[in-house]
């Protein structure tokens, strides 16, 4: 047993164990209060598909948006040394395009979702690079250069459409935000599945790990090796809003409308804290996007859970607070040093007690 | 029996496998500018971090005024009367300069304004220091900030003042400034610590120079029996003759062979403008003191500081090196002089420092794969003899000389035509410094054109066929063939008829 | 130098958002422009009469549309009835911040106009401009919001009664002779009027006993969150037939879990959804018998401040209550659809 924590504290897992862990206590938690917590069924839903249900099903899905934006800001992150905090806005403005897009057309069918959803990626792209170029040419302070954003985004959003909450109709996009016909997982976990893939795909065919991370941990060592700083920092903004405009969308899609006030709002906080959940420096670097992910996924069992015990939704924020103050700080190197000094002591308590034993 | 205003005896300070200073002796008298000189890595700035509490000495004493003294920390430091002025200024500019001189000594919450700005200005015109209280001190030339900082020494009632690197960015006018201000405070009594590489400055405004090399004390010696050329050559040393049997004095001619690299009035933002070529197979050197250009001439070659003029030929024909990749692209790797800064990727493993350049050489859409990475990675641990736990084992925790290893490897692999060597042998064992120069060597004699600075003159005068040596940012000679000895470097390295 | 860069782009950002706010209104907050007749020179005079042209000169400082829908709606509804058509020359000037509110009002002072229509973003701070205004021989009326002033200061105040509102809803509700009432409560930001007065019915209803509060979480007017409560309490397999939620972005969020998880809703249905504020699409799903009840919140009240200028009517007390309506799945017209529908 000793050994196994050694080892998993050693390396093994490495920077995952504390999400990991984060996970198993709040399951074990939630086993205890209600053994039935994690229980899923298939039921049928009101347009007549079967489809899976459950907290842990809630869980999963609701956390889609999250992190997708968790895995664009670990990049920005480890490439930047900062953080991103205009994703919701943003987001507001994507999904806005988004919907404008597919409100001007006649009648919404496949072809018009894809285009509607190349608008909203470019539109967010192109926001994405405004802040990218602020940060790897002007070398502002991400978290100062998207405040422009953060501040004046979801009025741009109100533009675009002019209206308070426009809505869309059409059976495609509720099937974005909800169920594919036939396939009882929730369309938004497969999209997270898939932008996954795309990530690993995109790790395993270029080396934009090796030089994000180079770019992130020494700057002028990258430099001198022939590595374009300016590039990567920009290129990590730019597939953040690729993330951004798939999280737009994913939550236009789940109720058909945009109120452009209140879509993903304080998501940046959220996905800032799964990035540091997820075991990553905020201050650049080595990074892990599994780690992430993860995180998201207990930010999101983190809100379930205090609902499912009728936590009040103001005070929930204080409690997803406390218990993200907790993990950071138990994250943190200091504490770990602490751990390593104190596995070490009990060491050789052990073996002191044992010679002793022997004599 | 009269006692020196301060006294190091014995000072020992040993870091995880570096002796830094092994018993040092240091003395300081009443009103006295002593200059503390050696190369990189001798020791200096151990020596001061021991004196102002920064480090904790590992063994010997010191004493102020005959009092034995125990210094724990910077506050310790400071109440025993000794106070540091460094190099980059380490005030806050967007206060006041009253702000400044009294900022963390008041007691209690409450702060006078009135009488704090009074009392500055007086100590301010006591020293001659062009400045007014109420001024913000980032309105100040860098100059004057040096001479805030030291005010707030003297003002603390400071015996001993440490100078470190006072001189680095400032100009003659503000040097003589400078200057004028350390002789008033000598004459009061004052004993100053003066720490610089600029030789000259030393011969003008000191009275006594103790040298340190490799952590020892070389030897204290008053400013008259001294000469220039004396103290370049205690600085630098003469031993270190086990690794003698190099092929020394084996004179080659590159003059027919095909010139690989040749610049023309080559100029960068930080370096002067210079001519430079290097034939196939040559191994050369840039000599001089740290901050004499060497540096930043290599610099310049690779593309590493903005490049502002000068033509480039490479096999003879034009072409353009503007930054790091297109050096790299015409066949150049460069071993960053200042490893920690320039070099490593400290977080990421051996494997991935390894292959970094080569990588991005391939472009960015065609990654080595994670086989091929491997290979690569333990064909070069195996060929270097890197001493490291495994591949995946982070830079950052091996040892400085491995760490060099790994950045050696990683320019190797991208198999260069041109290999620029900048301290390549600076911090590590004498074992590893040995393994070094045989590669470049070796390495020459495979037909690839090496450029190797060391602040170690014998060793480049074992691997160099042509060193160019340069003082205050120029080129100043070049010496090769007979010329290629040490008493011919020292003396034009030191300049002058000396 | 980066410090420099900082700030500047602090300020640019500063700027940026000045801008924006001030291009969304489609005026400018501080200086007040003339949507409606901008080829009209302006005129200056200090004599309230009305001007030459016998346009009555009317200045509204309100909230932005991008507030909410019920503001855009709010917005349009002041600038269709203050048209030059019906005799009036309408200026706005439209802010989130009440100082950015008070200089509009003064610059409306200082322009001369006959009338000025104030929908206050804080209830605190008005008493000085109102005071000149009177000076001046400028009438006030106050529309939507109510402000902390003595009623001499004023002519009248339009507003809704949202204490109204809950209690038309929840006596829609006792009268469906429910057997019983499992009531999901979702409620708006904490605090806010609209959260009070809608709240405060119904909570009567759950202390009384008359009815069983199953959850009750505000969502701070988010759709998205108002799913997630709703989706929280069908996993906990909590018992409701009754979802209640503050407007109709919420009730759309609790619409969506409920359809997730197979929960037929709607008239004759397991579950009655009620929403309020009346948006067009809200509106539509209650005709197509999706929604049960719709309360309004009606953002008009520019005709009857218009009747009371011209002097159609009078106002019997200083408060006058804009009469809200609650519509029912089953009696809901098209016709009301147009009328009271916000939105698009």
């Amino acid at each position: 047993m000793k050994n196994k924590l050694k080892q998993i504290f050693k390396g093994g897992l490495g920077q995952l164990t504390i999400p990991l862990i984060a996970i198993a206590l709040l399951v074990i938690f939630n086993l205890i209060r209600d053994p039935s917590f994690f229980s899923i069924e298939l039921m049928h839903n009101n347009d007549g598909n079967i489809v899976l249900a459950g907290n842990l099903i809630s869980i999963i899905n609701g956390a889609s948006e999250l992190a997708v934006l968790a895995m664009g800001m670990t990049l920005v992150t480890a490439a930047c040394g900062g953080q991103d905090i205009s994703v919701g806005a943003m987001a507001a403005i994507a999904g806005s395009t988004f919907v404008k897009v597919l409100k001007a057309s006649p009648s919404i069918t496949g072809i018009t979702v894809v285009i509607a959803f190349f608008a909203a990626c470019v539109v967010a792209m192109l926001f994405a690079s405004f802040n990218g170029v602020l940060v790897a040419i002007f070398k502002i302070q991400p978290m100062i250069a998207t405040l422009i954003l953060f501040t004046c985004g979801r009025s741009i959003a109100y533009w675009i459409n002019g209206g308070a909450t426009p809505t869309v109709e059409s059976p495609i996009i509720n099937a974005i935000g909800g169920f594919i016909p036939g396939i009882p997982v929730p369309t938004p976990v497969l999209i997270v599945i898939a932008v996954a893939i795309i990530f690993a795909l995109a790790f395993r065919f270029t080396s934009i790990e090796l030089f994000t991370q180079s770019v992130g941990i020494n700057g002028s060592a990258a430099r001198l090796n022939g590595i374009n700083s300016t590039f990567i920092k920009l290129l990590s903004f730019i597939i953040l809003g690729a993330c951004v405009a798939v999280a737009g969308s994913i939550a236009v899609g789940r109720l058909g409308l945009i109120n452009h006030e209140t879509i993903l709002l304080d998501i940046e906080m959220d996905a800032i804290l799964a990035v540091a959940i997820g075991g990553n420096s905020l201050g650049g670097g080595k990074f892990k996007i599994s780690g992430s992910i993860i995180g998201a996924y207990v930010i999101q069992m983190l809100t379930i859970t205090l609902y499912a015990m009728k936590v009040s939704s103001t005070d929930v924020k204080a409690y997803k607070a406390i218990v993200i103050i907790i993990l950071v700080v138990i994250g943190s190197p200091v504490i770990k040093a602490k751990f390593q000094k104190l596995m070490n002591r009990i060491k050789d308590n052990k073996r002191k007690v044992s010679v002793k034993g022997a004599e | 029996m009269e006692h020196e205003l301060l006294e190091m005896r014995n000072i020992s300070k040993i870091f995880p496998g570096v002796k830094a200073l092994s018993n040092v002796d240091f003395t300081l008298r009443k009103g006295e500018i002593h200059a503390l000189m050696g190369e990189n890595g001798a020791g200096k700035s151990t020596l001061i971090k021991v004196l102002t509490g920064v480090y904790q000495m590992d063994g010997g004493e010191i004493s102020v005024d005959g009092d034995k003294i125990s210094i724990r920390s910077p506050q310790d430091a400071q109440n025993n009367g000794i106070s540091t002025v460094y190099q980059e200024i380490t005030l806050c500019p967007n206060l006041t300069v009253a702000e400044n001189m009294y900022i963390g000594r008041e007691n209690g919450v409450l702060v006078n304004h009135k009488s704090r700005e009074k009392s500055a200005d007086k100590i301010l015109q006591e020293l001659g220091i062009p400045a007014r209280s109420t001024q913000q001190l980032g309105s100040c030339s860098l100059a004057v900030q040096q001479m805030v900082a030291i005010a707030r020494a003297v003002d603390m009632k400071c015996k001993v003042l440490i100078l470190d690197e006072p001189t680095s960015s400032l100009d003659d006018k503000e040097v003589n400034m400078l200057f004028k201000l350390m002789r008033d405070l000598k004459a009061q009594g004052v004993g100053i610590i003066f720490v610089t590489h600029f030789l000259e400055q030393v011969y003008e405004v000191c009275d006594r120079i103790t040298v340190l090399r490799n952590g020892e004390l070389v030897g204290e010696y008053l400013i008259e029996d001294l000469p220039q050329v004396e103290l370049v050559a205690k600085m630098i040393g003469k031993d270190l003759d086990e690794l003698s049997s190099l092929s020394e004095g084996e004179e080659k001619n590159y003059d027919n062979a095909e010139v690989f690299y040749e610049a023309t009035n080559l100029s960068s933002s930080d370096a002067l403008s210079f001519d430079f070529k290097i034939h196939k197979g040559e191994v050369n050197g840039f000599t001089g003191l740290l901050g004499s250009g060497r540096s930043e001439s290599v610099r310049a070659i690779f593309g590493a500081d903005k490049v502002t003029g000068g033509t480039v030929k490479i096999k003879g024909e034009d072409v353009k090196v503007t930054k790091p990749l297109d050096a790299m692209k015409h066949g150049i790797g460069y071993l960053a002089e200042d490893r920690k800064r320039d070099g490593i990727i400290a977080d990421l493993s051996v494997r991935e420092n390894i292959i970094l350049a080569l990588q991005v050489m391939k472009g960015f859409f065609k990654p080595i794969s994670r086989s091929e990475a491997e290979a690569f990675a333990d064909e070069y641990i195996k060929v270097l003899n890197i001493k490291t736990a495994s591949r995946e084992t982070p830079i950052g925790s091996l040892s400085g000389g491995n760490q060099q290893k790994v950045i050696l490897a990683r320019w190797l692999l991208t198999h260069p035509d041109y290999l620029i060597l900048d301290e390549p042998t600076r911090g590590i064992d004498v074992g590893t410094k040995l393994e070094i120069q045989k590669l470049v060597l070796k390495l020459a004699e495979e037909g690839v054109s090496v450029t190797f600075i060391s602040s170690e003159v014998e060793e480049m005068l074992r691997t160099c066929s042509r060193l160019i040596v340069m003082r205050d940012r120029h080129i100043v000679g070049e010496l090769k063939g007979k010329d290629l000895n040490q008493a011919q470097v020292m003396k034009t390295i030191a300049g002058g008829e000396s | 130098m980066k410090k420099k860069i900082g700030s500047l782009v602090m300020a640019t950002s500063l700027t940026a958002s000045l801008l924006m706010s001030a291009c969304t209104t489609g005026g400018g907050a501080v200086t007040p422009t003339e949507p409606t007749t901008p080829d009209e020179p302006a005129v200056v005079a200090d004599d309230p009469a009305p001007a030459a042209d016998g346009l009555i000169k009317v200045g509204v400082v309100n909230n932005p549309p991008s507030e909410s829908g019920y503001r855009e709606a709010n917005v349009k509804d002041m600038e269709a009835v203050f048209s030059e058509a019906n005799g009036y020359e309408l200026k706005t000037a439209y802010s989130l911040k009440n100082d950015e509110q008070l200089q509009a009002a003064q610059g409306f002072i200082t322009e001369g106009v006959d009338y000025l229509l104030i929908s206050a973003a804080e209830t605190t701070g008005w008493d000085e401009v109102l005071k000149k205004a009177q000076e001046n021989g400028i009438k006030v009326y106050l529309f939507d919001r109510m402000i902390d002033v003595d009623e001499s200061l004023y002519e009248a105040a339009v507003v809704s009664d949202m204490a109204a509102e809950g209690d038309t809803a929840v006596q829609w509700l006792l009268d469906q002779k429910l057997d019983e009432y499992n009531v999901i409560h979702i409620q708006g930001a904490m605090g806010s009027d609209a959260q009070i007065g809608r709240t405060g019915a119904l909570q009567k209803q759950f202390d009384d006993g008359k009815m069983n509060c199953v959850v009750q979480q505000t969502a701070t007017w988010d759709e998205a969150e108002a799913k997630k409560i709703v989706e929280t309490a069908i996993n906990s397999k909590q018992k409701f037939n009754v979802i209640y939620a503050e407007n109709d972005g919420m009730a759309k969020g609790a619409v969506a879990a409920l359809d997730a998880a197979g929960i037929k809703h709607g008239v004759g249905q397991e579950v009655i959804v009620m929403g309020f504020d009346c948006n067009k699409w809200a509106l539509r799903e209650l005709k197509a018998g999706n929604w049960n009840y719709d309360g309004q919140c009606s953002p008009f009240q520019a005709q009857i401040i218009s009747d009371l200028i011209q002097g159609k009517t009078t106002a019997s007390s200083k408060k006058i209550i804009n009469q809200e309506k609650g519509f029912d799945a089953t009696t809901i017209t098209d016709d009301d659809i147009n009328t009271y529908g916000l939105g698009e």
